[in-house]
C-alpha cells in the first residue's frame, strides 16, 4: 500500500510540472485558459490524494475549492472577459518557446537540485512533493514573466499559487494555513479579474501591458 | 478581552463601520478616532501583557513595533483628515471611493498589528498579504493611467514576493516538524525558537533564502525594489506615509523573527552577511538614484530605500550595539519620513503638481510648510543635532571596527544621498517661487509632532527607553 501511495502521489505532482510546462508555449488565450482548467483539475486530485493517504479529511476542503473555483469559476469567468473584450488574438511572448522551455528545464533541474539535497532527512512522500512544487513555482515565476498580456500574468500567478498548495498539503499535518491562503489565491483572483482588468478596459480599452508601459519610471 | 486583541477588534469593526457610513466629516473623525483608541490600547502593553497564545502574543521586541505603528496610523489619521478634504473639494475623491478608502486604511491598520502580534508564522504571512492588498488597491484608487500602472506593478511584484515568502515559511514547518511533531505547535513561534536548536539546519538555509527574496521585496531592498517608487508616487499621500514609514518595517520585522530563529541554530547559516551586502546595495543604489529625480514623491520613496538599506545593513552586523543602532535608526525614520511625506502632500496640493521643476520659493511663499519640509529633509539626511544623525553616528561607530570598508561604503552611500537631498530641496525650498501659491489650510500639527519628537531624541532619549531598547537589541542576538 505504501509504494502505490507513494508512486500515485509522485505521478499527479509530475503531471503538474508537465502541465505547467505545456502552460508555458501557448500562443492563443482560450487555448492557455483550459490548459490553466487542466492544471487546477490535476492540483485537485493531487490535494485529494494527499488527503486520502494523510488520512486528514480537511484536505478534502482544498481539494474541492481547487477543483470548483480554480478549475471551473476562474476559467469561464477569464473566458468572458476575453470574449466582451475581443482580445482572442495571439499572444506576444517576450522570447520564443525554445528558449521558454529550455529555461523551463533549467529551473526544474534547479529545484530538483536545491530541494533533494536539502531535505534527505524528510520522509520520501513530502521530500519530492516539495521539489516538484518548486518547480511548479519556479515555472509560475518563468510564465508571468514571459508574458506580457494581463490575462497571460494572472495565469501565470495563479499556477504559483497552485504550486504553493502543493507545497502546503505535502506538507503532512500543516495547521491552517491551507485553508487560509487558498481563500487568499480566490480572494486575489477576484480582485485582479473584477477590478484590475475591468479598470484597465474601462482607461485604455485594452488588457495589453504594453499599452501601459507608456509610464516608465520618470514623469516628463 | 486582552489588549492584544483590542488592537485588532477596534480597527476591525471601525473598518466595518466605515465601510458604510456616509459623510466626509464623520468618517473622517471616526478614522482618526480609532486610530488614536489603538495607540492607547497600544500603550498600555508596556505595563502589562497577556500570556503568549498559540495565535498571538507580545514581546519586548514587537512591543516596540506596535507602538511605533500605532502612533504613526494615529498622526497619518490626522493628516489624512486634512488632506482627503482637498480631494474631495477638487474632485480627486468621489464620497464612495472616500468610504472605500477609510475602510481600507482600517484594514491596513489591522493587518499591520495582526502581522506584528502574530505568534504564528501562518498568521504572520497572512496578515502581510492581507497588507499587501489592502496598500494595492489604495494604491490604485486615483484610478489614473499612472496609478493603475503603479497599482499593477506593486501588486504583481507584491505578490510573488509574498508567494516566495509562503514557501519559506512551509519549509519552516518542514524544518520543524520532526523534533517538535504535526499541527500547530511546528508553527507557533514561542515554541520554534525555544526548539530551534534541533532543527534540520539545510532546510532551515534554504527557507531563509526564500524569505529573505520575499519580506526583502515588501522591505523594498535593491534589486527588488521596482515596486516602491511606482506605489509611493501615485497613491495617495496618506499612504505614502504610511507605506514607508510602517509598512516596509512589518515587512523588516519578519525578516528579523526568522534571523532570531537562525541564529538560534547552531549549524544553520549566519544570516548576517546577506542581509549586510542587501542593506550596503539598496543604500547606495537608492542615494544614486536620488539625483535624477523629477517627481517630489518619487524622491523621497528612494530615499526611503536608502535608509531601509542601512538599518538592514545595521541588523545584519548583529551585536548589541549595531541591533540598538538599526532600532533606533528605524524609529527615527519611521517619524521623519511621514513627516515629510506630511509636508509633501500639502505641498503637491498648493502646487497642484509632484514635479520638482514646478515647485520653487516654497519658503517665501509658505513659510511654515517650507521651513517644515526643510527640517524633515535636514532630519533625514541626517545632520546634527536631530534623531537620524545619532542612529547614523552609531550604525557606522558600531560597524566600523568589524568591516571598515563595507562602512566606508555605507558613509559615502549616506554622503552621496545628503547631497542629492540638497541639491532637490534647493530647488523645491528656496530661490524663485514658482507655481501656485495659495495658503494651504492643512493642520501642521501631525509634520511638526513628529518633527519636534526626532529633534527631542537627536538630544536626549530617556534612559528607561534606552534600557528597553538595549534589552531588544540583545534578544535580537
Amino acid at each position: 500500500m505504501r509504494g502505490i501511495a507513494f508512486d500515485i502521489a509522485h505521478l499527479l505532482a509530475g503531471s503538474l510540472v508537465l502541465v505547467s510546462f505545456l502552460q508555458l508555449y501557448q500562443d492563443r488565450l482560450y487555448a492557455l485558459l483550459n490548459i490553466f482548467a487542466v492544471h487546477a483539475f490535476v492540483l485537485a486530485l493531487s490535494v485529494a490524494w494527499q488527503a486520502y493517504v494523510q488520512g486528514a479529511p480537511h484536505l478534502y476542503v482544498t481539494a474541492l475549492i481547487a477543483l470548483v473555483f480554480k478549475a471551473i469559476v476562474i476559467p469561464v469567468a477569464l473566458h468572458r472577459i476575453i470574449v466582451r473584450l475581443g482580445i482572442h488574438r495571439e499572444i506576444e511572448k517576450v522570447v520564443g518557446v525554445g528558449t521558454a522551455m529550455l529555461l523551463g528545464m533549467g529551473l526544474v533541474a534547479l529545484a530538483m537540485v536545491v530541494m533533494l539535497r536539502v531535505t534527505e532527512g524528510a520522509d520520501p512522500l513530502a521530500r519530492e512533493d516539495l521539489a516538484f512544487a518548486l518547480s511548479v513555482v519556479l515555472l509560475g515565476l518563468l510564465m508571468m514573466v514571459t508574458r506580457r498580456n494581463a490575462v497571460g500574468q494572472v495565469v501565470g500567478f495563479m499556477s504559483l499559487e497552485n504550486g504553493l498548495v502543493l507545497a502546503a498539503t505535502g506538507a503532512k499535518g500543516m495547521p491552517l494555513v491551507v485553508e487560509i491562503s487558498v481563500a487568499f489565491s480566490i480572494l486575489i483572483a477576484f480582485i485582479v479579474i473584477g477590478i484590475f482588468l475591468f479598470r484597465i478596459r474601462e482607461r485604455f480599452d485594452t488588457v495589453d501591458l504594453q499599452a501601459l508601459d507608456r509610464f516608465r519610471g520618470e514623469r516628463q | 478581552m486582552s489588549a492584544v486583541t483590542a488592537i485588532l477588534v477596534v480597527p476591525a469593526l471601525a473598518a466595518v463601520l466605515l465601510a458604510v457610513l456616509p459623510g466626509y466629516r464623520i468618517t473622517a473623525r471616526l478614522n482618526m478616532l480609532a486610530a488614536f483608541a489603538t495607540f492607547l490600547i497600544a500603550l498600555s502593553l508596556f505595563f502589562g501583557r497577556p500570556q503568549p497564545g498559540p495565535y498571538l502574543h507580545v514581546d519586548d521586541l514587537n512591543n516596540v513595533f506596535i507602538v511605533l505603528t500605532t502612533f504613526v496610523g494615529f498622526t497619518t489619521s490626522v493628516f489624512s483628515a486634512s488632506y482627503i478634504e482637498h480631494e474631495l473639494e477638487i474632485g480627486r475623491l468621489t464620497p464612495s471611493f472616500l468610504r472605500f478608502y477609510h475602510a481600507m486604511y482600517q484594514v491596513l491598520m489591522f493587518a499591520m498589528n495582526l502581522a506584528l502580534a502574530a505568534n504564528n508564522i501562518g498568521v504572520m504571512w497572512v496578515a502581510i498579504e492581507l497588507a499587501t492588498l489592502a496598500t494595492v488597491l489604495m494604491v490604485g484608487i486615483y484610478r489614473t493611467h499612472e496609478a493603475l500602472e503603479a497599482a499593477w506593478k506593486y501588486f504583481i511584484l507584491g505578490s510573488v514576493g509574498i508567494a516566495l515568502a509562503l514557501f519559506g515559511t512551509i519549509l519552516i514547518y518542514m524544518a520543524a516538524r520532526p523534533s517538535i511533531g504535526e499541527g500547530l505547535d511546528a508553527m507557533v513561534w514561542t515554541v520554534l525558537i525555544s526548539r530551534a536548536a534541533a532543527f534540520d539546519p539545510a532546510l532551515l538555509n534554504v527557507a531563509f533564502v526564500f524569505l529573505l527574496l520575499g519580506y526583502g521585496t515588501k522591505v523594498g531592498l535593491a534589486p527588488l525594489h521596482a515596486w516602491l517608487p511606482d506605489a509611493h508616487a501615485e497613491g495617495p499621500t496618506p499612504i505614502s506615509a504610511v507605506l514607508s514609514g510602517l509598512l516596509l518595517n512589518v515587512a523588516l520585522y519578519a525578516l528579523l523573527r526568522f534571523k532570531m530563529l537562525l541564529a538560534a541554530n547552531p549549524h544553520a547559516l549566519t544570516p548576517g552577511p546577506l542581509m549586510v551586502t542587501m542593506g550596503v546595495i539598496s543604500a547606495v543604489f537608492a542615494a544614486f538614484m536620488l539625483y535624477r529625480r523629477r517627481d517630489i514623491k518619487r524622491m523621497f520613496a528612494y530615499s526611503s530605500i536608502e535608509h531601509m538599506g542601512i538599518i538592514t545593513f545595521a541588523f545584519g552586523m548583529g551585536g548589541p550595539l549595531a541591533n540598538f543602532a538599526g532600532l533606533l535608526h528605524m524609529t527615527m525614520h519611521s517619524l521623519t519620513k511621514s513627516a515629510i511625506f506630511f509636508a509633501v502632500g500639502h505641498v503637491a496640493q498648493v502646487k497642484g503638481t509632484q514635479r520638482i521643476a514646478d515647485m520653487g520659493g516654497l519658503t517665501v511663499t509658505n513659510p511654515v510648510l517650507g521651513w517644515g519640509l526643510v527640517l524633515g529633509v535636514v532630519a533625514i539626511a541626517g545632520l546634527p543635532p536631530l534623531g537620524i544623525f545619532m542612529s547614523e553616528f552609531l550604525v557606522v561607530t558600531s560597524t566600523f571596527t568589524r568591516q571598515p570598508w563595507l562602512t566606508i561604503v555605507l558613509v559615502l552611500g549616506i554622503l552621496i544621498g545628503l547631497a542629492g537631498l540638497f541639491l532637490r530641496l534647493n530647488t523645491i525650498a528656496f530661490g524663485e517661487p514658482r507655481g501656485p501659491t495659495a495658503e494651504s489650510k492643512a493642520s501642521y500639527v501631525p509634520m511638526f509632532a513628529h518633527l519636534a519628537l526626532v529633534f527631542v531624541a537627536g538630544i536626549y532619549i530617556p534612559a528607561d527607553l534606552v534600557a528597553w531598547f538595549q534589552n531588544v537589541a540583545k534578544l535580537l542576538g
